[in-house]
C-alpha cells in the first residue's frame, strides 16, 4: 500500500515503473484528471488522495487555461471556474511541491501558460513540485523539439498524443518519445461519451506496432464499463470530464465524489483481464 | 530598406512567430490543405475560375481614386482604395470565396467558419450559398446580441449561425469553437478563417488570397500617377486587408502603416493593439504578439470596431514589425470616430469603424505627412453601414 513519505523513483521512470506495476498485476492503469482549482485549489491535496486511495495509478493536473480548444464543455467550466475564483500558477505549483504522493503525476496544460514562464523554468517548475511530465495538447509533436529539450534535461517526458487521424509518419515520429502514449479516442473533444469507439483496439495496435512505449486511452471514457472494456487492450485508462462531473454534483464533498467515483473504476479494471 | 526573406518557410514561420499550434487530431488536415492549396494556387484553371467571380460576382477590380477634398484640406495626396465597394461591403468576400472553391476541389460539402460581428460570417454564407454548401458559423452570445442584424443577414443567406456561451462570448471564443468543431468533424468540413490568422497554411493563404488588393492597386497607381505612394495605411485586427495591400508591396519603397485599435487607451488596458504591447504567445494555433497576463492567459480585448475587438493578430504581422518591415500605430475609439464622421464630410463614403482607424492614423499624422509631401493609399477596408446604428447609439447616449 500507499506509503506517504513520497518516492523514491522520479520523472518519467515513475512513469514507467508505474505501468509496469500496473501490467504485472494484469491490468491497466487508472489515470484520473483534475483541473487544479476546481471547485478550488484548496482541496486539491484531497483530491490526490482520493484518487491514490481508490487505487489511481497516475494523476493529470490540470493548468486552467482562458481558451481551452481541445475541451469540450464539462472540462470548459471547471477551467474557467477555477480562473474565476484567482488561480494563478505560481500558486498551483506551490501546493503540488508541498503535496506528497505514491503515483507519479503529470502535468495537463496548453502551451501559451508553458511559453510565457519559458521551457527551462517551467521545467524547472515541475521538478519542485514533483511532476513527472506534461499532456500539451495544442503542442503537437512537429513543434515540441524546445520542450522536449528542457523535459529531458530533468528527467521528464513530454506526452505525445495520437489521434485517429494520425499518419504513419506521426507514430513513427514517436519512437524517440517518453512517458506514454495518449491516444485520443475519438476525433473531437474532451467530453463523456454514451459509447467508445469501435476502431479504437485498432488505433491502439497501430500505435504499438510503431511506438515501443505503454499506451493510455483517453476522451469519453465515462463509466467502469468503458474502462473495462478499453483496458482489455489498452495499458492505461485517462478520465476526465465524467470524473470533474462527478465533483460538479457534489462540490460540498470533492474527495468523496472522487473516491466513489473512481473506485468502481478501479475494480472494474482489476477484473478486466481476468474475467 | 531591408530585404525580407520569402515567408513563411517550409513549417509555416514567420521568423520566430506562426506555425501549428493545434490539437494532432487537426495535423493531417492541415497537411492536406497544405497540399491543396499548393496543388491549386497556381493552377491555371483554379485561377481563372477564381478571377471570373471576383470580376462578375464581387465586382472587382474596385476602384482606387484621389480623395480630392480630403487631400486638400489635408495639404497631402491621399488615395482610397475603395475595398468597401465589393459584394457585400467589405475585404472579407476576396478570401472567402478562394477558399471556398478550394474546399470544393478537396470535396468538402460542410463549410464552417467563425465571425465576430458577423462581416466574415456573411461573406462565409455569401460563398457558400452560390455554391450550394450547407454553412455554420459559429458567434459569441454577445455578439449575436449586439449585431441582431447580421445574425438575421447569414440566415437570410442560409446559414446556421450558433451562439458561443463561453468564455468572453465574442470573436475569441467563437474561434475556439470553430476549432472544437472542425476537430469533431475534420473529414468532412473545410473550416474558413476570416483572418491572416490560425495555424499554417490560413495566414499564408488568407494573404494570398487578399493580396489582389495590394495587386491591384500597384496597377492602378501606376496608371493614375505613375508611381509609388509614400505611404500605405491600413487597420490591423487580425491583419487580413492590411496584409492584403501590404504584401504586393514589400520590395518596393513604400512605408507600410498598420494602425491598431487603442480602444479606451492603452493605458487603461482596454484595446486590442497586441502589437503595441508585443508580447509573444500562442492562440488559435499560431505564434504571435498577443493580448495576456503574467500567466499567458488571454485578456479580452477592446475596441469600438468589432472588426478589431481580438486580442490577437496574424503571425506575419508580428513578423513585420519584428523585422522592421512595418510600422504599427494606434488610434483610440475617440479618434476613429472623429475620422467615421470626417470621411463621409469630405468624400461622401461612410467607412466601416475597421477603415476609420486607418483614416484616424492620416488625421493624427498629417503635419508629420505634409512636411515630408507624402503619397498616402489608404485602404478603405468597408462600408459603413453596418456601423451606423452603433455610431448612433454611441451618440444619443452622449447626448
Amino acid at each position: 500500500m500507499a506509503v506517504p513519505s513520497g518516492r523514491s523513483i522520479q520523472g518519467v521512470a515513475a512513469v514507467a515503473e508505474t505501468f509496469r506495476r500496473a501490467h504485472d498485476e494484469g491490468r491497466a492503469a487508472l489515470i484520473p484528471f483534475f483541473t487544479a482549482g476546481y471547485p478550488s485549489l484548496a482541496v486539491l491535496p484531497e483530491l490526490l488522495r482520493a484518487a491514490e486511495d481508490a487505487g489511481a495509478d497516475l494523476v493529470e493536473v490540470g493548468i486552467p487555461f482562458s481558451d481551452p480548444l481541445a475541451d469540450g464543455p464539462m472540462l470548459q467550466k471547471a477551467a474557467a471556474t477555477a480562473l474565476a475564483g484567482g488561480v494563478r500558477v505560481d500558486a498551483i505549483l506551490d501546493i503540488l511541491a508541498r503535496t506528497k504522493t505514491e503515483i507519479p503525476r503529470v502535468f495537463l496544460t496548453y502551451v501559451n501558460p508553458v511559453l510565457r514562464r519559458g521551457f527551462d523554468r517551467f521545467a524547472d517548475n515541475a521538478v519542485a513540485s514533483g511532476m513527472a511530465g506534461a499532456i500539451v495538447p495544442d503542442l503537437p509533436w512537429t513543434e515540441a523539439r524546445a520542450l522536449r529539450r528542457a523535459f529531458s534535461a530533468r528527467g521528464l517526458a513530454v506526452i505525445p498524443l495520437v489521434a485517429p487521424t494520425s499518419t504513419d509518419a506521426h507514430l513513427a515520429a514517436l519512437r524517440s518519445a517518453d512517458g506514454f502514449v495518449y491516444a485520443v479516442s475519438v476525433t473531437g473533444v474532451t467530453g463523456a461519451r454514451q459509447s467508445v469507439a469501435g476502431d479504437l483496439e485498432t488505433l491502439v495496435a497501430r500505435i504499438r506496432q510503431a511506438v515501443p512505449l505503454p499506451v493510455a486511452v483517453g476522451f469519453g471514457i465515462a463509466t467502469p464499463e468503458h474502462a473495462q472494456a478499453i483496458g482489455q487492450f489498452a495499458d492505461g485508462v485517462i478520465v476526465g470530464s465524467a470524473l470533474t462531473e462527478a465533483i460538479m454534483r457534489r462540490p460540498q464533498a470533492p474527495a468523496e465524489a472522487t473516491y466513489a467515483f473512481l473506485r468502481p473504476m478501479a475494480e472494474a479494471l482489476a477484473r478486466a483481464r481476468g474475467d | 530598406m531591408q530585404s525580407l526573406k520569402r515567408v513563411p518557410d517550409a513549417k509555416g514561420r514567420f521568423g520566430p512567430f506562426g506555425g501549428r499550434y493545434v490539437p494532432e487530431t487537426l495535423i493531417p488536415a492541415l497537411d492536406e490543405l497544405e497540399q491543396a492549396y499548393s496543388r491549386w494556387r497556381n493552377d491555371r484553371e483554379f485561377t481563372a475560375e477564381l478571377r471570373e467571380y471576383l470580376v462578375n460576382y464581387v465586382g472587382r477590380p474596385t476602384p482606387l481614386r484621389r480623395a480630392d477634398r480630403m487631400s486638400a484640406a489635408l495639404g497631402f495626396d491621399v488615395y482610397l482604395k475603395r475595398e468597401d465597394l465589393n459584394h457585400t461591403g467589405a475585404h472579407k468576400i476576396n478570401n472567402t470565396l478562394g477558399q471556398i472553391l478550394l474546399a470544393r476541389r478537396m470535396q468538402k460539402h460542410r463549410i464552417i467558419a467563425e465571425t465576430g460581428a458577423g462581416q466574415h460570417g456573411v461573406a462565409t454564407a455569401t460563398a457558400a450559398s452560390l455554391f450550394g454548401l450547407s454553412a455554420e458559423i459559429f458567434m459569441g452570445e454577445e455578439d449575436v446580441r449586439r449585431q441582431a442584424l447580421n445574425v438575421y443577414r447569414m440566415r437570410i443567406l442560409g446559414a446556421k449561425v450558433t451562439a458561443v456561451a463561453s468564455g468572453s462570448k465574442t470573436l475569441k471564443d467563437a474561434t475556439n469553437e470553430a476549432i472544437r468543431d472542425w476537430v469533431t468533424n475534420v473529414r468532412t468540413t473545410f473550416y474558413v478563417i476570416g483572418s491572416v490568422v490560425g495555424p499554417h497554411p490560413y495566414p499564408m493563404m488568407v494573404r494570398d488570397f487578399q493580396s489582389v488588393i495590394g495587386r491591384e492597386a500597384r496597377r492602378q497607381l501606376k496608371k493614375l500617377i505613375n508611381g509609388l505612394p509614400t505611404h500605405i495605411v491600413a487597420a490591423v485586427g487580425g491583419g487580413s486587408n492590411a496584409m492584403g495591400i501590404f504584401h504586393p508591396f514589400r520590395h518596393d519603397p513604400v512605408e507600410l502603416v498598420g494602425v491598431e485599435a487603442a480602444g479606451e487607451g492603452i493605458e487603461t488596458g482596454r484595446h486590442a493593439a497586441s502589437i503595441a504591447v508585443a508580447e509573444p504567445g500562442v492562440l488559435h494555433g499560431a505564434m504571435s504578439y498577443l493580448l495576456q497576463d503574467a500567466d499567458g492567459q488571454i485578456q479580452p480585448a477592446h475596441s469600438i470596431s468589432a472588426g478589431l475587438d481580438y486580442p490577437g493578430v496574424g503571425p506575419e504581422h508580428a513578423y513585420l514589425h519584428y523585422s522592421g518591415r512595418a510600422r504599427y500605430e494606434t488610434v483610440t475609439d475617440r479618434e476613429a470616430l472623429a475620422a467615421f464622421h470626417q470621411l463621409a464630410e469630405w468624400e461622401g463614403i461612410i467607412p466601416a469603424l475597421e477603415s476609420a482607424h486607418a483614416i484616424a492614423w492620416v488625421l493624427q499624422a498629417r503635419e508629420h505627412l505634409k512636411a515630408v509631401g507624402a503619397r498616402v493609399l489608404i485602404n478603405l477596408s468597408g462600408r459603413g453601414d453596418k456601423d451606423v446604428d452603433t455610431v448612433y447609439q454611441l451618440e444619443e447616449e452622449k447626448g
